[in-house]
């Protein structure tokens, strides 16, 4: 990527942009846990897109903002256990901790999957009874995003008393503390990115298993592949739409925690819009519609990203992402693994 | 709507997992939710002045000798109903900042009017949320109110730099609480005072300090992509010298959450501090995710930080943080007033407005009754504010504008 | 005849034609000198607004001169975006990049803080912005070649992305490349046309500093943006209305159809990206001139947004639909700014301005359930041979109007009969 990148931008701004070698070669474990770890989040994100995309040929723009309120569902659902934000972490030990984030992680799950489902119903529905054009879906989810940002932005401090939403990012609530727990050719790993590779792979996994190992799944596989004799051989289209989108909805939730957990000052109205097109990226990357593919796309768009950074400089981030982006729709729109739910399936 | 469904859910699940765990759940939840009403663990931690440094770093005594001037001086002041504008952020993701001023000096405006019945100023606020293109559709509007004889603001370098040159042709007297880029008294404007040190003070002062006093020997500096970090850290390093380490002067975004390449550059150069030069929206996760990475190093920043917010981000991380700024602690009734006005304590800059606005009172009070007289009136003066001595230079920088530094405690 | 007919087509209403349409049959049938003719005066009051300060309509808060100037760019901004959304059907995300680019040109080249400054050797700062104005088109027009010929293959969905995400990487070149662009400090003291300096205006009429109400700069710059927006729309309706706007619109409607019907697809998306990208230039020269200081928050990604809502609440693929649209993006927030009553009821202005983005969200999801097309829609029209067809259609329907009401209109059809020979061209 690096080699890609250079030539260009060196002859542009020779003097301009760093380039560190060094760097990358240094740190390159710590990098790639870090990235991995990202990568991990940006995953479950994109199987949102993905998804709805294998489904409905439609780019959910607006998934970005589900990300968003599942933040603030986490954040909500440890207020009313009675957590108070102090920037300190709780260190309750290890089984409350687990609970404690298992209630949360539910928390997330239902305010970002209701409100998924919510968005489905209150504007892609109506427009697909219209038969609406794709470029109307995208404008559409356009407004979405901006109506749920102002919502969190303005009206959600008012409906909570000033505990929830408004212009600065919440107050932190720190359940445990990074701690050290092993060692990667001297790289510490820490438990919290132990958590989130985790949990962000056995969700992966479980979504993989649900899409196609389940009559719920194949209801799926069918309407992506073709929505007119899926319907025709009995599968409920307006179903499998919302499960689509809760599926989605959900996995953002619980990627909300991951995010929340690594980065609990991040939670803010305008937080979750770079997150989402990272996360997007990484869909087309693996090859969009394709679940597999997504994961792929997230784990190694988050590694490239710190990567990207230690040799260009940290403020090239997210230039690296973007312009990965591009040059992946570029010379191999189909992304890594090809397109399609219907046919990467099993 | 949507928030009624977690809620009873969660409820619910604290219901079950709670009849698993035997009550445990329900007893720790109990122990964090009685200090609700507190701050929590940090309730002790909060930003206290710690010392008043000249550009040598070297501690500068605190003159209590001198009587702050009072808005409310003069009862028995004539004048003709003129008023005073502000500018700066009052919507937006800035609003903040223009708020604490425009409280400021809303707090003095007030205090005088209630002294002197015969004359009263009102003050006209503008909103320019912080943007240059926002800023010269609303300097018009400032210019062309023939009632306005003073301006406090603008609040910004950016927007001032857009607009300064609006003021200046028109006369109107331009009296900034918060814009601290060196360069806006360069261009020769005769209307323009700043009412506190710039950062071409600030900084080799706090980096002269953290080289002298605190004995610093490799610092990085980090800086975000603002018009402020990025001045600022400049003056830094020059003023660090041999003690700024370049290998580790990463850059982060205004916006940015995750920093972990930066952190892994800081930690790999293993300085004896960071130097933080942005606002605490960045700041206080930075500093949190520097302490989580293990970097012990002390974490230096500037008044970008010096917010209550960034305590409360930041949390432990902010523990022992020296944050400077060139604006002065408030004092303790002006706090009480504050808060009993707007119920919210002081920030920054709002001593500095209460301060600028008061001047600009006296001015009026003093028989001042158009822009060119209160222009004359802010030259030649020489007082005593809450926050300082102010006493201008023709340049309009302040003859001696010291910084302070706090210190998370 | 304009007095005649509007008088007619109010009192009969045979074939069901909402009043839009009508007004639109009525104006597509004048003979092109006939709605110059019209169109002056109403032009000429358009452009009266700063001056005649007129009580409500004038903004509050901020100056409506300033308001009026920042409403051209965005009028200027609309059209360029039009041509590539409305008329072409490509969606663009990252229009801002252009917009960008435009202002940074002029910047890079007229701002001392900048190290291509040309005015400290030969150029002089009079003449600098009027210099810089054409190269930013260039300079802009070159960069929607370099984006569009990689992306351009990309179809719908793929190419919004992709747009977006190069609206960001200008953004964030011109703010990680300190060395040029001054990153977050931003180039200031940009050159300004230099013209009528007076003794009341010692930089001329455009500089920032003439606040000479209601002859200010922002007037100036509003009458200034003005001219090129009527030259623009001279340019982009003689497209419009040749061979290439015939291709856009093939394009927008079915692709592979205009494909395989003939249309070289590919050149004409080319085209229209280069275009609009040009116009999305000047609007950026003009930014840069009127505001003299550029810096890269500006030209955030949801501007782009904003601008896509302006073409989208107007009516994708009508010009002066857009152009209605970018007055209620940038009036609309302005209005309330400031303003403590309305018509005697006290409100807070400043906190409904605060909400700008919630409800043009809310406007922009509304609008693609209840009226995709837009508040002006474009309407299906003979591009080429038009105005006659338009003259027929109109006799005809004066006919059926006539017939309905039972009287004749001796007039109107004597008048429109008149129209065929000055519609011919």
């Amino acid at each position: 990527m690096s080699s890609v990148l250079l030539p260009g931008a060196q002859v542009l701004t020779d003097p301009m942009i760093g380039f560190d070698l060094g760097a990358l070669a240094r740190n390159f474990w710590a990098l790639t846990i870090d990235g991995l770890t990202y990568g991990s989040i940006y995953a479950l994100v994109a199987v949102g897109y993905t998804l709805v995309y294998g489904v409905l040929r439609l780019i959910n723009f607006a998934h970005s903002e589900i990300f968003m309120l599942g933040m603030f569902g986490v954040y909500g659902t440890l207020l009313l256990l009675g957590f108070t934000p102090s920037g300190n972490a709780y260190n309750e030990g290890i089984p409350l901790t687990i609970m404690y984030l298992g209630i949360a992680l539910i928390g997330g799950m239902i305010v970002a999957g209701t409100s998924a489902v919510g968005l489905e119903r209150v504007a892609y529905r109506p427009l697909r009874k219209r038969g609406a054009p794709s470029l109307v879906f995208l404008i559409t989810a356009i407004g979405a995003s901006f109506v749920i940002q102002e919502f969190v932005h303005f009206v959600l401090p008012k409906l909570t008393n000033g505990k929830l939403g408004g212009v600065n990012a919440q107050q932190p609530i720190r359940l445990v503390e990074p701690v050290d727990v092993f060692s990667v050719f001297g790289a510490t790993v820490t438990n919290i990115e132990i958590v989130i590779i985790l949990s962000a792979l056995v969700l992966a996994f479980a979504t993989d298993r649900f899409i196609n190992a389940t009559k719920f799944g194949r209801g799926i596989r069918a309407v992506a592949q073709d929505p007119v004799t899926a319907t025709l051989m009995g599968v409920s289209r307006e179903r499998v739409i919302m499960l689509t989108f809760l599926i989605g909805g959900v996995l953002a939730g619980a990627a909300a925690l991951l995010y929340t957990l690594r980065v609990p000052s991040g939670i803010i109205y305008s937080g979750g819009f770079i997150l989402g097109i990272k996360a997007f990226s990484a869909a087309v990357l693996g090859g969009i519609g394709n679940l597999r593919g997504a994961l792929l796309g997230g784990l190694l768009l988050g590694v490239m990203e710190l990567y990207g950074q230690a040799v260009f400089g940290t403020e090239w981030r997210d230039v690296v992402a973007f312009v990965l982006l591009v040059l992946v729709l570029m010379f191999r729109p189909t992304g890594i693994l090809g397109e399609s739910l219907g046919r990467a399936r099993v | 709507m949507r928030r009624s469904t977690p809620r009873l859910a969660g409820t619910a699940l604290v219901l079950v997992v709670g009849l698993a765990v035997a009550g445990c759940s329900s007893k720790s939840s109990d122990d964090t939710g009685s200090s609700a009403s507190s701050t929590g663990g940090t309730a002790a931690l909060s930003i206290q002045p710690l010392v008043q440094i000249d550009n040598k770093g070297a501690e500068v005594k605190v003159d209590n000798s001198g009587t702050p001037a009072n808005p409310a001086g003069d009862a028995s002041a004539k004048c003709d109903p003129v008023t005073i504008a502000m500018a700066g952020a009052l919507t937006g993701p800035n609003a903040a900042l223009g708020i604490n001023i425009l409280n400021g000096a809303t707090l003095a405006i007030d205090a005088h009017n209630a002294a002197a019945p015969d004359c009263q100023v009102a003050i006209k606020q503008f909103d320019t949320e912080g943007d240059p293109q926002k800023a010269t559709q609303v300097a018009p509007t400032i210019v062309g109110d023939a009632s306005i004889i003073g301006l406090l603001g603008p609040a910004f370098s950016g927007e001032t730099k857009a607009v300064g040159p609006v003021f200046n042709q028109a006369g109107l007297l331009s009296l900034t609480a918060s814009a601290t880029n060196p360069d806006l008294t360069k261009n020769g404007w005769t209307n323009f005072f700043r009412g506190l040190a710039n950062d071409a003070v600030q900084g080799p002062s706090v980096a002269a300090y953290m080289v002298n006093t605190l004995k610093y020997e490799k610092v990085c500096v980090v800086q975000d992509d603002s018009d402020y970090g990025v001045g600022l850290a400049e003056q830094i390093t020059s003023g660090l010298g041999d003690a700024a380490d370049s290998s580790c002067n990463a850059k982060v975004k205004t916006g940015d959450k995750q920093f972990d390449a930066a952190v892994q550059q800081v930690k790999d150069a293993e300085p004896d501090a960071v130097f933080y030069a942005g606002y605490y929206a960045e700041g206080a996760p930075f500093a949190s995710q520097l302490k989580e990475s293990g970097v012990t190093a002390a974490f230096v920043s500037a008044d970008g930080t010096n917010d209550p917010q960034f305590v409360k981000q930041a949390g432990n991380a902010a523990k022992d943080a020296y944050l400077s700024c060139p604006c002065g602690p408030a004092p303790d009734q002006f706090a009480t007033d504050y808060q009993a006005k707007f119920s919210t304590a002081p920030g920054v800059y709002s001593v500095e407005a209460y301060d600028l606005a008061t001047i600009m009172l006296l001015g009026i009070d003093s028989g001042v009754k158009d822009r060119a007289g209160l222009i004359d009136w802010v030259k030649n003066y020489d007082g005593d504010g809450l926050a300082r001595h102010y006493k201008w230079e023709s340049t309009g920088e302040l003859a001696s504008a010291l910084i302070w530094i706090y210190q998370v405690k | 005849m304009s007095t005649d007919i509007p008088t007619s087509t109010t009192a009969y209403d045979g074939l069901h034609l909402g009043l839009g349409d009508r007004l639109r049959l009525w104006w597509d049938a004048l003979p092109r000198p006939m709605q110059w003719l019209v169109g002056s005066p109403i032009v000429i009051f358009i452009a009266l607004l700063p001056v005649l300060q007129l009580p409500v309509i004038t903004t509050v808060g901020t100056d409506f001169g300033g308001v009026l100037a920042q409403f051209g760019m965005y009028a200027l901004l609309a059209i360029g975006l039009n041509v590539v959304v409305g008329q072409t059907g490509l969606l663009d995300l990252g229009y801002v990049g252009f917009y960008a680019i435009g202002a940074y040109t002029v910047g890079l080249l007229t701002s001392p803080d900048s190290p291509w400054n040309l005015t400290d050797d030969w150029l002089s700062r009079n003449w600098a912005w009027l210099f810089a104005v054409p190269v930013a088109i260039a300079v802009t027009a070159l960069s929607g070649l370099l984006l569009g010929s990689p992306t351009l293959r990309l179809r719908g969905d793929y190419l919004a992305i992709v747009t977006l995400g190069f609206g960001e990487i200008v953004r964030l070149l011109a703010d990680n490349l300190t060395g040029l662009t001054g990153g977050g400090r931003g180039l200031s003291q940009i050159a300004y046309p230099v013209a009528g300096v007076s003794e009341e205006r010692p930089n001329g009429v455009f500089s920032a500093g003439n606040t000479l109400a209601p002859l200010n700069s922002g007037a100036f710059w509003f009458w200034l943006s003005m001219v090129l927006i009527i030259v623009t729309l001279v340019f982009v309706g003689n497209l419009e209305r040749s061979r290439v706007g015939r291709s856009w619109v093939a394009i927008r409607e079915d692709e592979d159809a205009a494909e395989i019907m003939g249309v070289p697809t590919f050149k004409f998306k080319l085209w229209a990206f280069v275009i609009g990208a040009s116009i999305g230039g000047l609007s950026g020269a003009l930014y840069a001139g009127q505001v003299q200081f550029v810096v890269p928050s500006t030209f955030n990604v949801i501007n782009s947004m904003l601008f896509l809502c302006a073409v989208v609440l107007g009516g994708q693929g009508n010009k002066l639909g857009v152009i209605a649209g970018a007055f209620i993006i940038v009036y609309l927030p302005n209005f309330f700014l400031g303003r403590t009553q309305l018509f005697g009821i006290p409100i807070n202005g400043d906190e409904i301005a605060n909400y700008k983005y919630l409800f043009f969200g809310i406007a922009l999801m509304v609008l693609m359930i209840f009226r995709p097309q837009g508040l002006f829609p474009a309407r299906q029209k003979l591009l080429a041979y038009g105005r006659q067809v338009y003259v027929a259609s109109r006799r005809a329907y004066l006919a059926a109007a006539a017939l309905a009401a039972k009287t004749p209109v001796p007039a109107a059809v004597s008048s429109s009969s008149d129209d065929t020979e000055g519609g011919a061209r």
